[in-house]
């Protein structure tokens, strides 16, 4: 079996100079991509921190001890809360299907799954608007039943789910492809149930790409600013989330409250990068691991 | 446990991988499923074991019809090619593992399945790399793991998926050597997979030989060799050469000639030629004999491989000569095999 991982680690000099560009290419190449990403990533990100303690610490802090910005906290971690859970079982319930078992139209479902990424967001949310919107089939039994989605908790949950559903299935279905179904068939025929063989064999080989996928699937439920923004109605103190809670202060010409608030957005995403990064020297090493059997 | 395979037909979507497979195998026999990729062994292994279910035909582990059994109940030991061991579980767990999951009622205490996994580890000898893992073995060690771990649920059968398939040469000889120890102490009726027929005709007690979804021939090692009873099977077991040529008055005739081998049971007409290249018997004087011109000779360990151009159609045929043999010298060879068959050609 070819394994690429050995041609990369070919520890072979003459070999290597040999595909590679000359140093001026190199080194302009690497100048490129730095000034790109030092311009369009780092910078803004930095202005950020700085836009955030302008005003002193004290300000800052006084904006995030504000009720309405606490309670854009709450809700976008409650809805994260519920959220990431769903898409960490359906996504694990997809990738299985897809990766396992060979069914008609499994094309067709792999394809749905990419759907949200290639969908845009406002999309995402109208297409809630339109389900339980007042004008919708729906929207009038909704009402005499007194159950509300639109403009309501529900109805962020729902449009987040939908976002964020590929993350971990996403993630998953390449590596359980990989991995195949050797184990599993190892596992049941030595006895196991279905439920053993999840726990005790499947599980265990892809928890690092299950956890990565969750932190990406998270990082995106608490950032999602557009399919939001449609059905949340924008309440103060009751349907804003964080990101949008950092248009609205940014809309009433203050400018330090909402980078205050983006700050945090902004350090959440830190953590979630410094994660990923930790999770992926860990699953890499998983990963060769795997092939190297 | 004797196997009952009972005219088991197996299509993978409409595209049959085999056609109306019967096979006994006895109690305790370590017997060979042998055969070129896609000859459907695997599959057959693997509709004993119930990881496929047949599409036509039933399966018995004694008089127990299995067809109607789940991989689970049918209490099988398999090894994989690729082992399939687990890497997360050391290897005490993975030999354990079987033992773990089975329901509460019938599960061993955790000491009791350390102590067999030990036990097992001792019998493929590996003791004392409970605590490794799986990454930390070489090969031939993960081999003998998955077989402990197959073995540790107490199977009815032992079903291996080309066992030495993965490794290299000098470790596949001592692992068939091992293997070969292992059934005779356990008496484990074991079914295994093999491309390589020196790996089947070594160890098993009988070999099935098997081509395009279909077993051709079911014998001993002297059997297989000895007697084939196809085109396929001369072919496919040990070198053989073949000639195309005719019978008639019980006679076999290269073209217009007859080459003094007397074949009173052929039928008359077109057939094919098949013998051993080493069994041949050289002549000085060639009167109902092959005989040809040297297109070409190699040198194969102690003995000499020569091709030679045999009648008009210049057909080619090889033979086995002894290195000092003066004919090895001479640009014409006259011979005849002292061990042949005919097969009918095949109406077209």
């Amino acid at each position: 079996m070819a394994d690429p991982v050995l041609f990369a680690a070919d520890p072979n000099p003459e070999i290597a100079s040999g595909i590679t560009e000359s140093r001026p290419a190199r080194w302009g190449l690497m100048a490129i991509a730095f000034t790109f990403l030092t311009l369009f990533l780092v910078l803004p990100l930095v202005l950020v921190f700085m836009e955030a303690s302008r005003k002193g610490l004290g300000y800052f802090f006084e904006t995030l001890g504000e009720p309405d910005t606490l309670s854009a906290i709450h809700l976008t971690l409650l809805v994260a809360a519920i959220s990431v859970p769903l898409n960490l079982v359906f996504g694990v319930a997809a990738a299985w299907a897809i990766a396992k078992f060979e069914f008609k139209g499994k094309a067709f479902l792999t394809t749905l799954v990419d759907l949200p990424f290639s969908v845009s967001p406002v999309i995402s949310g109208l297409v809630y608007v339109l389900l339980f919107g007042a004008q919708s089939a729906l929207g009038p039994w909704l009402k005499a039943n007194g159950i509300e989605i639109l403009f309501a908790v529900p109805g962020i949950v729902l449009a987040t789910v939908f976002v964020t559903f590929p993350f971990v299935a996403r993630e998953l279905i390449p590596l359980m492809e990989e991995q195949g179904t050797g184990d599993e068939e190892a596992a049941i025929s030595l006895g196991a149930n279905g439920w053993q063989t999840f726990w005790y064999v499947t599980l265990p080989n892809i928890k690092w790409g299950l956890l990565y996928g969750v932190l990406l699937c998270n990082a995106r439920a608490m950032g999602e600013f557009g399919a939001v923004s449609v059905v949340s109605g924008h309440i103060r103190g009751q349907t804003n989330t964080m990101p949008l809670h950092v248009e609205i202060l940014y809309n009433e010409y203050n400018a330090a409250g909402a980078f205050a608030v983006a700050s945090l957005l902004a350090g959440l995403a830190l953590v979630t990068l410094a994660l990923k990064t930790l999770l992926e020297m860990r699953y890499g090493a998983e990963i060769a691991a795997t092939r190297g059997h | 446990m004797q196997v009952r395979v009972e005219n088991v037909r197996k299509e993978f979507d409409t595209f049959p991988a085999l056609h109306d497979v019967s096979l006994d195998i006895r109690s305790g026999e370590l017997i060979a499923l042998l055969g070129p990729s896609g000859s459907g062994k695997t599959t057959l292994l693997r509709l004993i074991a119930g990881l496929e279910q047949p599409t036509i035909g039933k399966i018995f582990f004694g008089d127990d019809d299995a067809s109607e059994r789940s991989i689970r109940e049918r209490n099988v030991g398999f090894v994989f090619q690729h082992y399939a061991l687990f890497r997360h579980m050391t290897v005490a767990d993975n030999i354990g593992f079987g033992l773990k999951v089975r329901p509460s009622a019938t599960r061993p205490p955790a000491e009791e399945i350390r102590r067999r996994a030990s036990t097992l580890l001792d019998l493929v000898q590996l003791s004392g790399l409970e605590k490794r893992y799986p990454a930390q073995l070489s090969g031939g060690q993960r081999q003998r793991v998955a077989l402990a771990r197959a073995m540790a649920i107490e199977p009815k059968v032992l079903l291996l998926d080309e066992p030495f398939g993965a490794l290299d040469a000098q470790v596949r000889r001592e692992l068939r050597r091992w293997l070969r120890e292992i059934h005779d102490a356990t008496g484990h009726t074991t079914v295994f997979v093999t491309h390589d027929q020196e790996e089947a005709l070594e160890l098993a007690d009988r070999v099935v030989v098997m081509s395009q979804g279909r077993i051709e021939q079911v014998g001993t090692a002297d059997e297989v060799y000895d007697q084939p009873n196809s085109p396929f099977v001369y072919g496919f077991i040990g070198d053989s050469s073949s000639l195309p040529v005719k019978v008639e008055d019980g006679q076999v005739w290269l073209t217009d000639r007859p080459i003094g081998l007397a074949a009173p049971d052929a039928p008359a007409g077109p057939a094919t030629l098949f013998f051993r290249p080493h069994d041949v018997e050289l002549l000085d004087e060639c009167a109902g004999c092959l005989a040809g011109t040297v297109a070409s000779s190699r040198r194969v360990a102690g003995t000499k491989r020569v091709e030679l151009e045999i009648g008009g159609h210049r057909e080619r045929v090889e033979i086995e000569l002894p290195v000092d043999h003066p004919a090895a010298q001479k640009s014409r060879i006259a011979f005849r095999p002292r061990k042949w068959k005919v097969f009918p050609s095949a109406a077209e």
